[in-house]
């Protein structure tokens, strides 16, 4: 039940540059602690998002056990055609989150 | 700690005084609300931003988790918060800017949590959530989100008095191995570094708050056990009367001030 935050303006001029937010909930457990009683905890993160606009991809990220929990990320896209931007992100343990939002070209 | 006693000086017994650290520091006046800073001002224009836009703030979500905890039957009764008070937009406005507040059932003032946790066993009649669960958290940020912008607004009256004069006292009090109180920081010298940290003012005005260093949001007793176990002295349990008194102490202190809940900290 892991929540996702997108933000990015409804509607842009043709060309434009278009900045993207995203927010994803994840504790990123980073695989290097241990218990009170030695025991390690298992590494536990987001492993990759990919974020695709109508279909193709315009941006990707690895992550490493290094970065922060609820990891926030920005980037820019230009503005082509209005359409649909999905993103994802996947991880250890099967974790898997889509979000998706709409874009209108003027 | 006068040096002189019957008009005649005593040296050494002033000066294994000060060694011994007896001295007593006459109480800081309180910081004159002219030049009481919130938290926020001692941040870096980048964590500024990022409390700033909910598209950044780490908060917003567990703000959607507190919005959907707020709509869930929950409990033996079967009804969710939304049942009794509605939405919460409308009807928790303010309310985390005038707690912690009196209780007659406690018969003591008493933090938001609290306030949870007591209608969920009486209204809901459901098992009160643990101090410092992801639930508890989650309800308390969106309740305490509605009071953001409003001033902090606590009522002093003859039952809470006793109350809040512990809570001054505990913040006046030295304590703990390193032989200090809260005040000697966050009265007299707010705004230089302790180690590479600005010290701010202890103005609790964004709680529960999202804190960069725990990855995670938390609530004010877990900042004040940060810092009595900083100053080496054993914290109180989450929930201890002692905790509420001071939280109401600052909150007093900080009348008057802007609610930024849920805030971010480095």
């Amino acid at each position: 039940m892991a929540r996702a935050v997108v933000s990015l303006p409804a509607t842009v001029k043709r060309g434009e540059i278009v900045e993207i937010k995203t927010l994803v909930q994840h504790a990123m457990e980073t695989g290097f602690r241990r218990t009170q009683l030695g025991i390690a905890i298992p590494r536990d993160i987001i492993r990759l998002f990919v974020c695709t606009y109508n279909g193709e991809e315009i941006f990707r990220a690895e992550f490493h056990p290094a970065i922060a929990a609820n990891p926030l990320l920005t980037f820019t896209t230009v503005a082509t055609e209005s359409g649909s931007i999905a993103f994802t992100w996947t991880g250890d343990k099967g974790f898997s989150l889509t979000e998706s939002a709409r874009i209108t070209v003027e | 700690m006068s040096a002189r006693r019957g008009g005649r000086p005593l040296p050494a017994l002033a000066a294994a005084c000060v060694v011994l650290g007896f001295t007593q520091a006459a109480p800081a006046a309180e910081i004159p609300s002219a030049e009481r800073r919130s938290g926020y001002e001692f941040m870096s224009r980048e964590t500024r931003a990022m409390q700033d836009d909910d598209a950044t703030n780490p908060a917003v979500l567990w703000l959607l988790d507190g919005e959907a905890l707020w709509n869930r039957k929950d409990g033996a009764a079967g009804r969710a918060c939304a049942d009794c008070h509605g939405n919460a937009r409308a009807s928790m406005k303010g309310a985390a800017a005038r707690h912690p507040a009196w209780d007659a059932a406690a018969g003591r003032p008493v933090n938001l949590e609290q306030r949870i946790n007591a209608c969920r066993a009486g209204r809901q009649q459901a098992a009160p959530l643990a101090y410092e669960s992801r639930d508890l958290l989650a309800l308390t940020a969106y309740v305490a989100r509605q009071s953001r912008g409003m001033p902090v607004d606590i009522a002093i009256d003859k039952r809470t008095k006793p109350f809040l004069d512990a809570g001054r006292d505990t913040f006046m009090r030295r304590q703990g191995q390193l032989n200090l109180a809260c005040t000697q920081c966050h009265d007299e010298l707010w705004g230089r570094k302790l180690a590479g940290s600005t010290i701010p003012q202890a103005h609790p005005t964004g709680y529960p708050l999202y804190r960069l260093e725990w990855q995670g949001l938390g609530s004010l007793q877990r900042r004040l056990r940060n810092c009595l176990t900083g100053m080496r002295a054993e914290p109180y349990p989450f929930g201890a009367p002692e905790f509420v008194d001071l939280e109401l102490y600052l909150m007093w202190r900080a009348r008057g001030m802007k609610m930024e809940s849920p805030a971010v900290r480095p």
